[in-house]
């Protein structure tokens, strides 16, 4: 049973916590790529700077004594959200939206990305250094250990609570979002964004307002994922950098444009990293006393190497790609 | 006062101007059907009325304002509303949700609208619920109106509307038209099936290089012989 | 146009005098082949993205593959290695591989023998899981097996020239396999594609110890040409002979890029630079006037990153040092992708132009922001507030901000670039 506690331990939390963050993440590339058309490369350093933004908001608090049984970094999220979407709107105004109206092509807006991206690691990093920060400088993280002696193992189910508040965060945002899209009238208007921008507006739709909604809802979702990120690992200036290939992995996989798409995606992309990395030589370690002496189970025994995590994402991407390119849920194809 | 009043309207994308001078008036009682060879600034003159392109002299006038390079979000609250000949609904949105984009700029509630829009097209009702892209041709059309009737337009233009159907949804869409226009919605539409359409148009308009070149009801244009040798195949 | 590119040519010129008279001769001579090197890198993504509208964002896998090819082929052999088992061992990986990717093709025409549909798709997937599982039972003791006792491979003490030729083999091989698989798809796929291979690339290097040292390095690797310390020997004084060595080195760089630009230059202009706009410019015109539209872009994608693979080559030689983890994104994809987009896009003098200018301003911008820090912590200390701390790490993280306004910069006033393509008017 251990072994089994182990499992759920590597496989589905660790799953869970890396699907949620994907997730939210993938959301945002989608939508914009559903509006705007374009793959938004900055959205790593919209997940950052929201981390950062946050942790500032947090230093500040606790520097006037608030102190809470839940981190402060995720008291501070509603309010760095707020800011992140400013600043994303802040983004598109000053960078994309004056392509937009030369009428420069969607790949001009990926290239403007990439410098976006660059000016904002350069500001992170101006201001933050290289180094890494936690949101636990000044307060503990709170670990539940679940006893599961009942079940026969001697191994506790471990789950910190910035993981706990994660997956419970984004099914909140999650069914926010479904909401958001299926019963109000601006959701239900970028979908039809999306679907077909030009008889959106020749019904009257408010294209722009729609677009300055694209970009607050993906703000407000990069902040709470780099925010979310940054309390379970560390914050560092390349925290979501590093992960934007999965991220992107998981907006194609899900079919881009489809917000339900970038949801199942990114748990996929999740739960498939998780699982191949995973040392299934621990799970086997009971069969020792039924397998014949001649077999001996390796030490590790996983499907990829950790350092190889990253080409997990790809493989998935690869194969989506040539066996069903428009993704698992129909998305934007050609 | 005419509805809406176009006088020597000149424009085009960008470059040489499409249209060349045209000019057209349609009241809230009429059905203006605007006929004439491909490439006849047909189509062009709708978009051109909905600020798709840019107008680079003369006027057009709805409802006493001066609208020429108006977008889009902001005639259809004046009442004007414009469903273009392809990729007329949204494909992966419910029928319902379809209309209800049709009602955007209303802040006002609609249900009322609704009723009317699937009292006018049955077919829909039963398959509100169905994602647009998943319907026929001819019922893919019934959408598209019944989306660009939600706003309550007090001017309805079609581009082709009866393009790619069959004979028999050309004629129940063409009585759809005269309904709606019964109603007391202005129409302006531009026909391929010319002489089908002219037979209920109170007012025609043949184009030919951006420029009217016949005018007058419909029966007048049919019984005139130029035009019928030009135009209407004979 | 003329005049305008002779114009920025000779503004570039006078800028680099400038470098060189504040920073000195040897940075700014360190600094030229670099600028050279990374023309002929900038050249290879013209080619791709100018001239054939591809999407390249794995500039950095290529350049890695350039800076392997030349430490294994010119670093000095290592005996340790040759007289171990780890050759043998080496060659059972490589029969097992060979059994792994038969079994895969056989797998992939067993309708042949009426295996179909569903039951094709699972034994085409356990056959991959069967070869993948065989060739790690291989290679896995093989490689512990030669980190253990010989440290690596070494390399095979060839001169570098022939190492940078196999850097663009190499780059020839691994583009064609990505294009066979991602050329076709729309250019935001293909972007996320080439990324994750280049991180595959990053990962492979830095994690295969037994074939690149990983992250231990390899150096020193050899110079084609003389080095400073062999002119030395030569009884040269120390500044001159670095000099004249570095004078060489650059010589020779600039010998590739001319042959490079030259080769370019004439194809560009002949029937096979017509067909390559026409299928930029219009994909699906050029489709059915019969162009082979896939195949002449693999062409271009495997020539621009042979070109890559030779740069990445020369920048390792140079340096000395194959250091796998000094290879980021930024410094190695993005500030590629600056100079093509600032120099001029589908302009073969635009590019080197914006690989020296960019490369320029990205060695300057360190000093540039480390003056402007003490300027202003000067000013802030003497009215009372706070200096500015660390300015040292701060001014190296400037490098990447200026890199990306240099960019949104031009693709707001300059999209075409400094030195646009000419439009060609086909008659």
């Amino acid at each position: 049973m251990t072994e089994f506690i182990f499992f759920l331990n590597q496989v589905l939390i660790s799953g869970a916590v890396l699907g949620s963050i994907y997730a939210l993440g993938a959301i945002g590339i989608t939508l914009i790529f559903g509006i705007l058309r374009f793959a938004h490369f900055a959205h790593s350093e919209l997940m950052t700077s929201g981390a950062f933004i946050a942790f500032l908001l947090a230093l500040w608090f606790s520097s006037m004594g608030v102190s809470l049984p839940i981190p402060t970094g995720f008291v501070v999220l509603p309010i760095a959200m707020v800011l992140a979407a400013l600043l994303a709107l802040g983004i598109d105004k000053g960078f994309y939206s004056p392509l937009r109206k030369r009428g420069a092509r969607p790949v001009t807006l990926l290239i403007a990305s990439i410098g976006v991206t660059l000016m904002m690691q350069g500001l992170v990093r101006l201001f933050f250094g290289t180094g890494s920060y936690s949101f636990f400088e000044n307060e503990s993280k709170a670990i539940y250990r679940i006893d599961t002696s009942w079940l026969g193992s001697t191994r506790p189910l471990v789950v910190t609570q910035p993981q706990l508040l994660m997956v419970v965060v984004t099914i909140i945002a999650v069914v926010a979002l479904h909401f958001f899209l299926t019963r109000s009238r601006l959701g239900k208007a970028m979908r039809a964004m999306a679907d077909n921008a030009d008889l959106a507006q020749v019904s009257g739709i408010n294209t722009a307002l729609v677009v300055r909604v694209t970009w607050i809802i993906a703000g407000a979702l990069a902040c709470m994922a780099g925010t979310m990120l940054a309390l379970d690992v560390t914050l560092k200036p390349d925290l979501a950098f590093n992960i934007i290939l999965p991220i992107f992995a998981a907006a194609i996989v899900g079919g881009l444009g489809q917000a339900y798409g970038a949801i199942a995606g990114g748990f996929l992309i999740g739960f498939a990293e998780t699982i191949s990395v995973f040392n299934w030589s621990i799970v086997l370690r009971p069969l020792k006393s039924v397998l014949p002496d001649w077999i001996s189970i390796p030490g590790n025994l996983a499907l990829v190497p950790t350092e190889y995590k990253l080409t997990v994402a790809f493989l998935i991407l690869v194969v989506t790609l040539l066996v069903r390119p428009t993704g698992i849920f129909k998305g934007a194809s050609s | 006062m005419a509805l809406i009043e176009l006088s020597h309207v000149v424009g085009g994308y960008g470059g040489a101007p499409i249209l060349n001078g045209v000019d057209m008036a349609i009241d809230r009682s009429d059905i203006g059907v605007i006929v004439g060879p491909n490439g006849a600034g047909k189509s062009t003159t709708l978009k051109a009325i909905f600020g798709l392109l840019t107008v680079s002299g003369g006027g057009i006038v709805f409802d006493g304002e001066e609208i020429a390079n108006s977008l889009p979000d902001k005639l259809v609250p004046r009442g004007l509303s414009f469903v273009p000949q392809e990729k007329n609904v949204f494909t992966s949105m419910s029928v319902e949700e379809n209309l209800e984009m049709g009602a955007f700029t209303r802040r006002d509630a609609f249900d009322d609208t609704m009723a009317w829009v699937y009292e006018m097209f049955p077919a829909l009702k039963e398959k509100r619920r169905q994602p647009a892209g998943e319907l026929s041709g001819g019922q893919r059309q019934m959408v598209a109106m019944g989306r660009a009737l939600m706003s309550q337009p007090k001017l309805l233009m079609l581009d082709e509307p009866s393009a790619g159907l069959s004979p028999r949804y050309v004629i129940e869409i063409f009585e759809t038209i005269v309904r709606v226009n019964k109603e007391g919605v202005g129409i302006l539409m531009v026909e391929q099936n010319a002489r089908q359409a002219l037979a209920f148009a109170s007012k025609g308009f043949v184009l030919a290089n951006g420029q009217n070149r016949f005018t007058g009801t419909g029966a007048e244009l049919i019984a005139d012989p130029e035009v019928a040798k030009s135009f209407l195949g004979g | 146009m003329i005049r305008r590119s002779l114009t920025l040519f000779f503004g570039l010129f006078v800028l680099i005098l400038l470098i060189g008279s504040i920073l000195g001769a040897p940075f700014t001579s360190s600094r030229l082949v670099e600028a050279a090197a990374y023309s002929l890198i900038a050249l290879g993504l013209n080619i791709q993205w100018g001239y054939g509208g591809l999407f390249n964002f794995g500039v950095m896998g290529f350049l890695m593959l350039g800076g392997f090819a030349v430490t294994f082929m010119s670093y000095p052999v290592n005996p340790d290695f040759w007289g171990s088992d780890g050759p043998w061992m080496l060659g059972r990986a490589l029969i097992a591989f060979a059994i792994g990717a038969g079994l895969v093709l056989a797998a992939r025409q067993s309708h042949r023998i009426g295996i179909k549909g569903g039951w094709k798709v699972a034994l085409t997937v356990l056959v991959w899981f069967v070869a993948y599982c065989t060739y790690r039972s291989q290679i896995d003791p093989a490689a512990a097996y030669i980190e253990a006792n010989a440290g690596f491979v070494g390399g095979l003490g060839i001169n570098p020239v022939f190492g940078w030729l196999f850097g663009g083999v190499l780059a020839a091989g691994v583009a064609y396999i990505i294009g066979k698989i991602c050329l076709g798809l729309r250019t935001d796929y293909l972007a996320i594609a080439t990324i994750g291979i280049s991180e595959i690339i990053r990962a492979l290097i830095k994690n295969m110890d037994w074939l690149t040292r990983g992250t231990l390095t390899v150096s020193p690797i050899p110079w084609p040409t003389p080095l400073p310390q062999d002119l030395q020997v030569g009884g040269m004084e120390n500044l001159t002979a670095l000099l004249y060595a570095r004078s060489g080195y650059l010589l020779l760089t600039l010998l590739v890029l001319a042959i490079a630009f030259f080769l370019i230059s004439r194809a560009y202009s002949g029937p096979w630079g017509r067909m390559m706009r026409a299928i930029r410019d219009n994909h699906i015109a050029a489709a059915s006037m019969g162009k082979n539209v896939t195949n002449r872009q693999l062409e271009i994608f495997v020539f621009g990153s042979v070109l890559m693979g030779i740069g990445g080559g020369i920048l390792v030689s140079f340096t000395q040092i194959f250091d796998p983890t000094s290879y980021q994104p930024i410094n190695h994809t993005f500030i590629i992708w600056v100079m093509v987009i600032v120099g001029g896009a589908g302009n073969n003098w635009g590019a080197v132009f914006g690989a020296v200018l960019i490369w320029m301003i990205w060695i300057i911008s360190e000093p540039l922001s480390k003056a402007v820090f003490d300027t202003l912590s000067f000013w802030s200390t003497s009215i009372g507030w706070h200096d500015i701390p660390d300015i040292e790490a701060r001014s190296a993280q400037m490098r990447v901000f200026v890199l990306g306004l240099v960019i949104t910069i031009a693709l707001r006033y300059a999209p075409r670039g400094l030195i646009p393509e000419v439009v060609h008017r086909e008659k």
